[in-house]
């Protein structure tokens, strides 16, 4: 074994002469990530699973009646996405955190507002983005008029980035606790409102031919306004959890 | 002598209601093993943590190169490689595929040089088996193949020695006694008997902690 | 930094000053709330329109706007915890929760009540009431992170965390439920908002709401202190404490 040397020491100039590259860690972090749920496709698929399920409770609890579901389904829609993207989210930080993946990422000079960034986006791809590709079948079984269908998809593509963004700040606060579950849910769900409310709203509004447009902006708002703000909150209560 | 890297300065911190440390003081200067000692519980984790910046739970001064560490948290994280309790090594991805994920944090690695570590560490033949299917010895080979791609000159290491056999860890005591050669710094706990206990220096948490 | 704000700091000379200001408070609070229930319940004129069952507004808007005023206290205690690391601003965001919380559901129950007799039923999503529910989940979520977590410092740094998004998001969830219920109900009766109220009306609801406020002092300076006590029972002046009120 004595063949091979060790690396060089960094020398303190070239160390203070460091050229970072946020968009490279950003890659590096997606690629990872995504290639971590690829090989564990279950958890891929159970949040999919889950939404469709939920959304089956409700004519079975409600009526069949399709002008009742018709009614009820961007509502419906809504809260099964919202509460699909939640089930995913304790994993969000937790596998990291129990395997010590986490501490070194933390302990990288990488700055960790980015790759927070690059985990959730990694998740929203996950779990948002199929619930979105697979909101019209859930449309369909639930009678929601053709003309929603537009309102829905889109409402959905700008509005579950901003549940990801928020729920990873819960899962952040919470990945050092044995139980995060249910505490996540107790969390986030008062600050996915906003989301919810616009988002219906867009659908709605779709179904009765208004402009969707206004929706869509506030969402975005939203969406820009957790962009901003929500890595700074998931990167101060990570370093609190592991701290702790 | 030259000046110290790393300086603890009046080093306080309290867990559950109990001092662990207090007017803790120590300085560690280039080329230094330095071996934290101290009973179950005494805090040598703690301490470790506290140094490589994880935990935040004390009051005091830790300086490295003679400024804070709070000032200068990016420069000192660059200079950093801490070995913690869990290695590290996510369990669905490959040795090679964990090691490529260091050198994209730590952009003072070389991709080149991972299958030469792989080797160091005796995981050739393996750098494409998920390391759920390696045996928990191997698992801490992966991270301690970090060791040779690291160019970081304080090592923080806390049990670095655990499930590993003894041809590998008079392999690793050499390792640190090369890289104390070259100038760098190693901190660390072990439970083993180091064969290079005359080079090591000791700091015991029971004696200073004044329980 | 101005030197108050380190004494501040001291669990010691905040528990002593607060021994100091608690009876005066005590007094204002009493004085306040009783004088200005008699008069709102006596004296204040009944409503053109509700007649006397307007009166609950008395307790209600006071109780309403101290759970929001005691979220934004507790945010920026929070924040000055986790920015100065300082341990009295850690107890007292943890003291105000509780507080906080309770006036919400009491400000909810009033709501309810008055809403019989308005309404016709116990609860309308009204968008004032929906946010005050909103605000009470905001509660009860930090309430179960802080017990969850063991560490005391972890919990207060993280609790801080959750109250400051929460801050940000208060805003918004306000914002988006006022609209939601415009969309929704566009021509409910807005209780809350009264065109012109007679100073007879306003002003003993302005005594009420000072007099909350002192109360708000009263309760949180009391559990600041049980925080304090419990925290630093291992300190030597809290065993002397303890000590002089045995003997």
């Amino acid at each position: 074994m004595s063949e091979t040397k060790l690396q060089p020491l960094a020398e303190l100039q070239q160390l203070e002469n460091a050229d970072y590259r946020p968009g490279k860690i950003f890659v590096a972090t997606l690629k990872r990530e995504l290639q971590l749920a690829l090989r564990r496709r279950s958890d891929l698929v159970n949040p999919l699973i889950f939404f469709l399920m939920v959304a089956t409770l409700f004519p079975l609890g409600v009526s069949p009646e399709p002008t009742i579901l018709a009614t009820l389904a961007p509502g419906v829609v809504w809260v099964a996405a919202l509460l699909s993207t939640l089930l995913a989210m304790d994993s969000m930080f937790r596998s990291d955190y129990e395997d010590g993946s986490l501490e070194q990422i933390l302990l990288s000079p990488q700055p960790l507002f980015v790759v927070v960034l690059g985990k959730v986006l990694a998740h929203w791809m996950m779990t948002g983005l199929p619930l979105t590709l697979m909101a019209p079948l859930i449309a369909v079984m639930l009678f929601l008029p053709a003309e929603g269908m537009s309102g829905l998809m889109l409402s959905l593509l700008i509005g579950t980035p901003t549940l990801s963004l928020v729920g990873a700040i819960g899962a952040a606060l919470t990945v050092g606790l044995r139980k995060g579950g249910v505490l996540i849910s107790l969390l986030v769900l008062p600050l996915y409102i906003p989301v919810l409310i616009f988002g219906t709203a867009a659908v709605e509004a779709a179904v009765t031919s208004l402009p969707l447009a206004g929706h869509l902006a506030l969402l975005g708002a939203l969406l820009a306004l957790g962009v901003a703000l929500a890595p700074i909150a998931i990167a101060a209560a990570l370093r609190i959890s592991v701290s702790g | 002598m030259a000046d110290p890297l790393l300086q603890v300065v009046d080093l306080f911190c309290e867990r559950d209601d109990r001092v662990l440390f207090n007017n803790l003081n120590f300085s560690v200067f280039p080329g230094e093993i330095l071996q934290v000692e101290g009973q179950n519980g005494s805090g040598k984790t703690t301490l470790l943590r506290i140094l490589s910046g994880l935990s935040r739970h004390y009051e005091g001064e830790i300086l490295w190169r003679g400024v804070s560490v709070t000032e200068q948290a990016e420069q000192f994280r660059r200079e950093l490689l801490y070995f913690g309790h869990n290695a590290g090594v996510k369990a669905v991805l490959t040795p090679e595929e964990n090691l490529a994920w260091y050198a994209a944090l730590d952009t003072d690695i070389d991709l080149q040089h991972i299958p030469n570590a792989l080797n160091a560490v005796g995981l050739q033949g393996f750098e494409d088996v998920p390391c759920h299917m390696l045996s928990a010895g191997q698992n801490r080979r992966v991270s301690l193949a970090r060791l040779y791609l690291s160019r970081a000159p304080l090592w923080i290491l806390d049990e670095p020695f655990t499930a590993i056999d003894k041809k590998g860890v008079a392999a690793k005591e050499a390792l640190l006694l090369e890289h104390a050669a070259r100038g760098g710094t190693v901190m660390l706990t072990t439970h083993h008997e180091l064969d290079l206990s005359r080079h090591v220096r000791r700091i015991n948490l029971d004696e200073l902690s004044g329980t | 930094m101005p030197r108050w704000f380190y004494q501040l700091a001291s669990p010691r000379w905040c528990y002593q000053i607060t021994g100091k200001l608690l009876p005066g408070f005590s007094i204002a609070a009493l004085f306040l709330i009783v004088g200005g229930t008699i008069w709102g319940l006596a004296f204040a004129p009944p409503d053109y329109q509700q007649g006397n069952s307007f009166r609950i507004i008395y307790l209600h808007v006071p109780t309403a706007y101290m759970a929001q005023s005691i979220y934004i206290t507790m945010a920026i205690a929070g924040a000055i915890g986790l920015i100065w690391k300082m341990k009295v601003a850690d107890m007292v965001a943890k003291c105000c929760a509780p507080i906080g919380a309770s006036l919400a559901i009491l400000a909810l129950a009033t709501g309810a009540i008055w809403g019989k007799p308005t309404w016709g039923s116990w609860w309308v999503w009204d968008a004032r009431l929906t946010s005050m529910l909103i605000l009470l989940f905001l509660y009860f979520g930090i309430m179960a992170l802080n017990s969850a977590i063991e560490s005391e410092s972890t919990a207060a740094q993280s609790t801080a965390i959750l109250a400051l998004v929460g801050l940000v998001n208060i805003p918004i969830i306000q914002y988006s439920v006022d609209w939601w219920n415009t969309l929704h109900q566009p021509s409910t009766f807005k209780i809350t908002e009264k065109p012109a109220m007679p100073p007879e009306m306003w002003i003993p609801l302005l005594i009420l709401v000072i007099g909350f406020y002192c109360f708000f002092a009263v309760t949180l300076m009391m559990r600041l202190r049980n925080e304090i006590l419990r925290r630093e029972r291992r300190t030597s002046w809290v065993r002397e404490l303890l000590m002089q009120q045995r003997g």
